[in-house]
């Protein structure tokens, strides 16, 4: 066996860690906005959201287990978890504490969500788009492979992906589904020889109904 | 841990409309009780569970990302 196999595995996971974490991110983003199709419904993309999120967790296991045992870096297991107290990188490498520890926090909040206060749930779950770009400087701070070529063109993507599916998140954001502002008053004058009403307007989602649910 | 009572044959789904947010997943995965009216909300059949379909309310009610959607044992009234 390749004698450098484990420092391999951890530069690789993290790289795959980084992709999946962008696309778990994405996904979670575009939830809310209700993206679905009937070959993609939303409930398939949500269980996909939880599905890749569980996967970066065992690849940021396999990620922080084989660079602790891997003895080319001296970080301990201790590190990966603890911020800031590593031998080597202790900065780089505490950004990658931290963001793991925020990541766990989710995925055990979200496991347990119909158990515990959904506003813990949700407050805590706006971490993912703190753990996110802290996982990215990590490995743009530390990455062996981060400032090559690829690695670039790959933080490149997932940053132009996140802030693309963040604006759309902002720009069409739920809006109460009831309308609040008054209706706007009907034109006054009607034209002279007008046999038909008006046409019924349209109404469209989201707009006010006296109908009762 | 105070656990939530699981649906179960013969309740009835309940949805709360203050928190639905009308995500609509609760008739992707439940369509045979679930219709969702012109804008998104869920609409209820109101009809006890039937049997065949307690594994698939479970899993709407456990997906609804406000819990808005809940089993229980008296009709709505």
């Amino acid at each position: 066996m390749n004698e450098q196999v484990l420092w391999f595995a951890a530069r690789s996971s993290g790289m795959v860690s980084l992709l999946l974490l962008t696309a778990t991110i994405l996904l979670g983003i575009l939830g809310p906005l209700r993206v679905g199709s009937a070959n993609w419904p939303r409930f398939a993309l949500a269980g996909l959201h939880r599905n890749i999120s569980l996967l970066t967790v065992v690849l940021l296991v396999v990620h922080a287990v084989t660079i602790a045992l891997d003895d080319y870096v001296p970080i301990t297991f201790a590190d990966a978890v603890v911020p800031f107290v590593s031998q080597y990188q202790p900065f780089w490498l505490g950004l990658g504490a931290i963001s793991f520890d925020l990541i766990l926090a989710l995925i055990v909040t979200s496991l347990l969500r119909p158990r515990i206060n959904l506003r813990l749930w949700r407050s805590i779950h706006w971490l993912a788009y703190v753990s996110w770009p802290i996982a990215l400087a990590h490995g743009i701070g530390v990455g062996t492979d981060a400032t090559g070529p690829l690695g670039l063109i790959i933080a490149g993507l997932c940053v132009a992906a996140v802030v693309l599916a963040v604006i759309l998140r902002i720009i069409k954001r739920d809006r109460p589904p009831i309308d609040f502002a008054p209706p706007k008053p009907a034109p006054a004058t009607k034209p002279v020889g007008a046999a038909r009403p008006a046409p019924e307007p349209v109404r469209r989602p989201g707009e006010f109904s006296t109908r009762t649910r | 841990m105070a656990s939530i009572p699981q649906a179960e044959a013969g309740q009835f789904l309940r949805v709360n409309p203050i928190t639905c947010v009308a995500r609509g997943m609760c008739a992707e995965l439940l369509p045979e009780q679930v219709k969702l009216d012109e804008w998104g909300y869920p609409i209820l059949k109101g009809d006890p569970l039937p049997p065949h379909l307690v594994a698939h309310a479970r899993r709407a009610v456990a997906e609804c990302p406000t819990l808005a959607l809940r089993a229980d044992p008296t009709p709505r009234g």
